[in-house]
Formats: structure tokens, C-alpha cells, sequence
């Protein structure tokens, strides 16, 4: 399990954005933290500095207690797991090769491979006789995403960072997928940032919550600590839009 | 699958093209009736007197395609005219009769180039100007001067050549002060049909064009003897004749053997009656008795109908149209060797990438008869400098497909194979390449379409092709003869599509042609 921190992160882009404001957080091993916030907020862009998609223009982010910037990017996202909205699977690869593609680039064998394949499949809940060889054309959103877990959960990493792994899914399908979730989370344990615009959410998967608008961080805390002692107006506004304040 | 032995074809072709070998030499032609009729009266006379093999480079696009082809070896000799070899290669004044003008291009060329204009043919062929007969009756011309106090109220349809020439237009100008109303350059074929339409009432013409006479035209007197004495004779390499002293001595019985009214009727056959130069040629060398004649008549009339021509020709004409999928495959293949790996690249440094392609775009606005004229001093004549200019015009179409479809690949399996920790080498190889395939392959085939379409154009440099028959249709008016070229052009640029079209299926990743229209 891998602890996280930001410290005075800002991202600026050329034309004078700023997407990130002066950010500090930590992740402690083994916590979820949701960021919410609404698009433009700067969630997804602070995800994307913990695997280096991003770097930050000034401030230092930090992963199991080393500054990010001295670990080499491709070994540092072979080690952390990745879902993206839209399951980003590669189209002209089979179930078996997308699940598998994290392991195959840390070189285990082929007997390995399969065996990772086959119980991460069954995990999530497609039996691997009867989807390993399908391509993702040949599956519906909802099992799409599903794959991606499981190519996410490959190498057994011990941080998973999630962009939005619901918001494609219609509402039945998202809430089969979340319990799914919180059952994963309760086996594997492994520390995860996930990215949601719905507080809702946010509330039955993460442990603490992280709420960003504008590039600033307006407020950090569990659940309850949100729900008794709201930060702000926008943060109050936010706890009635999603009806979780009274919860 | 027939590719592999496509391209085996291809490579082929290029290398037979590429081999000098011994005993064999290269006879080239303009491309008009009476200098392909000359130097295919050379060719026979060569295959009947001496143990030598010759190929012909007929129907090259003017004189200095030809003369650039001598030069560098392609061609061991071609019929020229002394008036163009003193006025056009030497850049010379016009003067002196026939035997001072022989003379001094003699001299010239030998030491200047190590040239040898052997025994004249006996008789010349010099440019004229001409006007509609019931023009000239009406006007009272019968001189050069004559036309020059009434041209300004006449339209002009001149020859590309004569249009650029000193011994041409430009000179006429200066010596006569001939201005026209307006001057159209023409391909000499289509001169006549201009003239017989009432578009043109002016057009320079050739003392042996048997067409004079046909389309009733008056030509008028060189009153101040602006155009210098054109007489023909075989124009030959120093080193061909060191070689093979043969050449020299057979053409030598060609010497005062052909006069302007022989040739005028032999003309005459090619331009309007549509008798292939094979077998006008053949009837002069038996004439002369320096061959057999025919077994059959050769004058059989042969255009009544397009399919029955063809079959006639399917000799021929199969064999252009290997030479022309040989050129076109060739050309294309080269074109994805250079862009592909070239996309790949400029993807990596998308800050000069779309300099570049913008760059390379640029080669397709470059006219193809033009490119195909620049590649001449650099490769001569042949399959090599048309292998050179279909590569150039593949290139961008591939190049511009390959860069977009790589760059532009699923952006969300990009991103998700970068995020897992694939190097930029790994996602461009295992995603971004894959992905690309059907917006590569759609490049190739507007390629692939563009190349079996300006393969045509290979048969002004000799390189053959389809376009063979075309352009020598084009010079004699004979449609028969151009569809003969035209249509299966045609049928092979759809068959690049249909063919490229299967290929690309089936390189297309097998996930991605389920997913229909995503």
C-alpha cells in the first residue's frame, strides 16, 4: 500500500490558466480519497500528477514518500493501476491481451499471464471461457468497464487511480459496477484516488473526500466531517444538489 | 493473393531497364509521325543488316528530351534536322545553305559533344507557315511579309516547340515583325482540326506534312530566308559508332535515299490513315530494296471498331499494360517505403510536421509532364526517371495519411496504454500504427489510383506504358487508337482501387472490423 501527498501544487496553463491553485493533500495507505468537483474544477488534472501524466508547474507531488520526479515515469505507471471513462481498452486486442497487457510489459511469462487473465476475469464477474477471446467490440459498455478493472487490477498494483470509471455507464449498470467496487476494495485493499463529479458516489465508495472548484482545494475530510462542518456555501450547495447532507 | 507476383513484375521491369548490355543499342524518336516513321526505318534497317538488338524510345516529348537522352548515353541516336541542331542545340544564328549548315554542325557537334550526324536522308524538312487557301487567294498572300501586313487580325495555332524555339515564333517576330491577334499552342495534330475548324487561320507546318494537302492549305514563301535548311539525318553517339562501326556503314544506305514527296506519302499514311510506323517503315526499306517486302498487305484497313483493334493489337497492347502495372507498382511501392516510416517520424515531431507535409504537398501541384522533364537530366530517359516521378506524386497522399491516422489514433487507447506504462515507442508500434491502418491504407489507395493515372504520361519518356498508345493516337487523330490506351488505363486505376481496397480489409485489425461503423 502506497501513501500519497501534494504539496503546494499549482498547474498553469499558457494562456493563463490556472488549473491548480496552491493544492496540498495526502492519501494514507490503503484510504480512498474521491476528488468531486464539477468539470473545469481541476480533479482529473490533479489525478493525472500521481502517474506523471502531468506535471505540476510549481509544488511537488510525492508517491510512498519519494518526490515523484525521481522515479522514472514508465516503471512508476506499470506500478499503478489506471481506469479511464471511457475504459480506453485497445479495440484490436482481445479481452485476455488488454487484461494482460500490464503484465506483459513487466515480462512475466505466458503460463503467469493466463492464470492472472483468468482469475481477474471470474473477479469482475465475466467468466473467462466466455469473454477472454471476445474483443471489445464484442461487449457492451457496462462490461467494457469491466475489463478495464480488471486490466487496472493486473500487476496487483497497490495504487489504483480512477478517472470517472462510472460516468459512461447507464444508472443500473453503474450501480452493479459499484458494489462490485466496494467488494473489491474490501478484498484487495490497495490506495485509490477516484475522480467523480457526483457527490453521491463520492460518499458510498471513498473514505475521505477532497472537493475542488476552480482549481482550488475548497475542503478535505470524511463524509460525516463534509456533512457536519461544510467549509463553505458552495460546498453546503453541493451536499443539498446531491441530497447526501442529511444522510 | 497475387501481389508478391506483382512486385516480383515490377522489379523486373525496373531491372531490365536498368541492364546496358552489349550488342544492343537505343534508338529514340520525337513525338511526330515523320521522326518516329525515321527512326523506326533506322530500327528495321538495323535488325535486318547487322547481328545488333535494338530498342526503341519512340514518341519522346521534343527535342530536348531527345537531345538530353543522346547526351547522357540513353539513346545511341535519333533522327534530327541540321536547322533545329544549329538554331536550337547551339544556340546559333540561322545562315548559310544546307551543305554550310551540315557543315558547321558537323564540326560543332563532334567536337563540342563527340556527336556524328551521319549521311543526310536526302531531303528537308523545314518549319513553314501556312494559311487556309481561300484566306490566301483574299488576301493576296504568298509571302511571309504578305502575312505579316494582315496577321494582327488572324489567330495563331502554333506547336508547343515552335512557340519557344529561335527558329520559330520568337524569330519570326523579330525578323518579319509578325504580330497575331491571338496565339494558341496545340499539340501539330490538333493544328489541322483547328484549322479546318476556322478557330486558327495561321499554323506552322513541316515541308513533308502530307496533311498539306489534305486540308487545303497554302504555304507561303520564307521571302527573307528566315528559317535555316532542316535537312535529316541520323544523329548518332561518337562511342556507338566506335563500338558498332556497323551502325554507321547500314544507316549509311540510307544517304540521299528518301525524298520530301516520298516522305510527304509516307506521312500522310500515319497521320490520316491511321497505317501503324511499323509497317509505313517497312514499305519505305522494301522500296529502297534494303529489305524484303511484306509477306501480307500491310495497308489492311484496321479501324473499324475498337474491340477488333484491340484484339489486333493485344500483343502490344498486353505488353504495355505489364509495363505499366510494373511502372505503377513500382513507383507506389517506393512511395509507401519513404512516407510511412516519414509519418511515423513526423508524428514524433509534430512541431515540423506539418511544415514538412505542406512541403512535400507542394511536389503535387508540379505539372506531371513538367516533373517528368526535370527528372531527365538527373536519370535519363526510361523506366528509371518515371519510377522517380510516380514515387514523388505517391509520397504525399501516404505521408499525409499515415501522420494524421497515427497522430489522430483512439485517443482513449492512447491514453490508457500510456497511463499503464507503455513507452511512447511501445504505444506507437502496438497502438497508434495498428489503429491507423484503415487511414493509411486509404492514402495508399488514393496513391495507388493517382499512380496507374500518370503512369500514362511515362511514354513521353520513353518509359511505355499505356500512355504509348495514347500519345501516338493523339499525334495521328486516331480515337480508336487513343481508347486503345485510354480504357485499359482506365480499367486498371479502378482495379488499383478494387485490389488496394482487399488489401487494406485485410490488413485492417481484426477488432476493428467488427466494430461496423465506430
Amino acid at each position: 500500500m502506497v501513501s500519497l501527498a501534494a504539496h503546494h501544487v499549482w498547474k498553469l496553463y499558457p494562456p493563463g490558466i490556472e488549473a491548480l491553485r496552491d493544492v496540498s493533500l495526502t492519501v494514507s495507505p490503503g484510504e480512498t480519497l474521491a476528488l468531486v468537483g464539477e468539470s473545469g474544477s481541476g480533479k482529473s488534472t490533479l489525478l493525472r500528477l500521481f502517474n506523471r501524466l502531468e506535471e505540476p508547474t510549481r509544488g511537488a507531488v510525492e508517491i510512498e514518500g519519494r518526490p515523484a520526479t525521481e522515479q522514472d515515469p514508465v516503471a512508476l505507471r506499470r506500478m499503478i493501476g489506471y481506469v479511464q471513462q471511457d475504459g480506453g481498452l485497445l479495440p484490436h486486442w482481445r479481452v485476455e491481451d488488454n487484461v494482460a497487457l500490464v503484465p506483459r510489459l513487466l515480462g512475466w511469462d505466458a503460463e503467469r499471464r493466463q492464470a492472472r487473465t483468468t482469475a481477474l476475469l471470474d473477479l469482475v464477474g465475466l467468466p473467462a471461457g466466455e469473454y477472454r477471446r471476445r474483443f471489445p467490440a464484442e461487449l457492451s459498455g457496462g462490461q467494457r468497464q469491466r475489463v478495464a478493472f480488471a486490466r487496472a487490477l493486473a500487476a496487483e498494483p497497490r495504487l489504483v487511480l480512477l478517472d470517472e470509471p462510472f460516468g459512461a455507464l447507464d444508472a443500473l449498470t453503474r450501480h452493479e459496477l459499484q458494489e462490485e467496487f466496494i467488494r473489491l476494495k474490501a478484498r484487495l485493499h490497495p490506495t485509490m484516488v477516484l475522480v467523480t463529479h457526483d457527490l453521491a458516489e463520492a460518499f458510498r465508495l471513498a473514505d475521505r473526500i477532497a472537493v475542488l472548484r476552480r482549481g482550488d482545494l475548497l475542503q478535505i475530510g470524511t463524509p460525516a466531517e463534509l456533512v457536519a462542518h461544510p467549509a463553505d456555501d458552495y460546498v453546503q450547495a453541493l451536499l443539498a444538489h446531491h441530497r447526501v447532507g442529511k444522510a | 493473393m497475387r501481389i508478391p507476383s506483382a512486385i516480383t513484375l515490377a522489379c523486373l521491369t525496373v531491372a531490365t531497364s536498368l541492364q546496358a548490355e552489349e550488342g544492343r543499342i537505343t534508338v529514340g524518336s520525337k513525338n511526330f509521325a515523320e521522326s518516329r516513321l525515321l527512326a523506326e526505318v533506322f530500327a528495321q534497317l538495323l535488325e535486318a543488316r547487322t547481328a545488333l538488338r535494338v530498342e526503341r524510345k519512340l514518341g519522346l516529348a521534343g527535342t530536348q528530351v531527345c537531345f538530353a537522352a543522346l547526351q547522357n548515353g540513353d539513346l545511341d541516336l535519333y533522327p534530327e534536322y541540321t536547322g533545329t541542331g544549329l538554331v536550337t542545340l547551339l544556340g546559333a544564328a540561322p545562315e548559310g545553305d544546307a551543305t554550310a549548315t551540315l557543315g558547321r554542325v558537323r564540326r560543332e557537334f563532334l567536337t563540342r559533344w563527340n556527336l556524328h550526324w551521319l549521311a543526310p536522308l536526302g531531303f528537308e524538312n523545314s518549319f513553314e507557315l501556312a494559311v487556309p487557301r481561300a484566306l490566301a487567294a483574299s488576301r493576296g498572300l504568298r509571302t511571309i511579309s504578305d502575312l505579316a501586313r494582315v496577321s494582327r487580325d488572324l489567330n495563331a495555332g502554333f506547336g508547343h516547340e515552335f512557340v519557344q524555339r529561335d527558329d520559330g515564333l520568337p524569330g519570326l517576330r523579330r525578323v518579319y515583325g509578325l504580330e497575331f491577334r491571338d496565339v494558341k499552342q496545340l499539340q501539330q495534330a490538333l493544328q489541322y482540326q483547328a484549322a479546318a475548324a476556322g478557330d486558327i487561320q495561321c499554323l506552322d507546318v513541316y515541308t513533308t506534312d502530307g496533311r498539306l494537302v489534305v486540308h487545303d492549305l497554302q504555304v507561303l514563301e520564307d521571302d527573307r530566308g528566315f528559317f535555316p535548311p532542316y535537312t535529316a539525318a541520323p544523329l548518332v553517339r561518337g562511342e556507338t559508332l566506335a563500338r558498332h562501326p556497323e551502325v554507321g556503314a547500314t544507316l549509311g544506305l540510307l544517304g540521299d535515299a528518301l525524298d520530301a514527296d516520298t516522305m510527304r506519302r509516307a506521312n500522310l499514311r500515319i497521320e490520316t490513315r491511321g497505317e501503324t510506323v511499323e509497317a509505313v517503315a517497312r514499305d519505305l526499306l522494301a522500296d529502297l530494296g534494303l529489305v524484303a517486302p511484306a509477306a501480307t498487305a500491310t495497308a489492311a484497313p484496321r479501324r473499324a471498331h475498337l474491340a477488333s483493334f484491340m484484339w489486333s493489337e493485344r500483343r502490344s497492347l498486353l505488353q504495355r499494360t505489364l509495363e505499366h502495372v510494373g511502372l505503377s507498382i513500382a513507383g507506389l511501392l517506393l512511395g509507401i517505403a519513404t512516407a510511412l516510416p516519414l509519418g511515423l517520424l513526423l508524428e514524433r515531431r509534430r512541431r515540423i510536421a506539418e511544415g514538412v507535409i505542406r512541403g512535400l504537398g507542394m511536389t503535387q501541384t508540379i505539372p506531371s509532364l513538367a516533373l517528368l522533364a526535370f527528372m531527365i537530366p538527373l536519370l535519363g530517359v526510361g523506366a528509371k526517371p518515371a519510377i522517380a516521378a510516380l514515387w514523388l506524386y505517391a509520397i504525399f497522399p501516404i505521408l499525409r495519411n499515415a501522420y494524421t491516422g497515427v497522430r489522430d489514433a483512439d485517443p482513449g487507447a492512447v491514453q490508457a496504454a500510456t497511463a499503464l506504462g507503455m513507452t511512447e515507442t511501445q504505444v506507437l508500434r502496438q497502438v497508434r500504427l495498428p489503429l491507423a491502418v484503415p487511414v493509411i491504407m486509404a492514402g495508399v489507395r488514393t496513391a495507388g489510383v493517382l499512380t496507374v493515372g500518370t503512369a500514362t504520361l511515362a511514354a513521353f519518356i520513353g518509359a511505355g506504358g499505356l500512355g504509348e498508345p495514347i500519345v501516338s493516337g493523339v499525334q495521328s487523330v486516331d480515337t480508336i487508337m487513343i481508347l486503345s490506351g485510354a480504357l485499359p488505363a482506365a480499367a486498371l486505376a479502378v482495379a488499383a482501387d478494387v485490389v488496394l481496397g482487399r488489401i487494406e480489409r485485410g490488413l485492417r485489425p481484426r477488432g476493428l472490423r467488427l466494430r461496423g461503423a465506430a
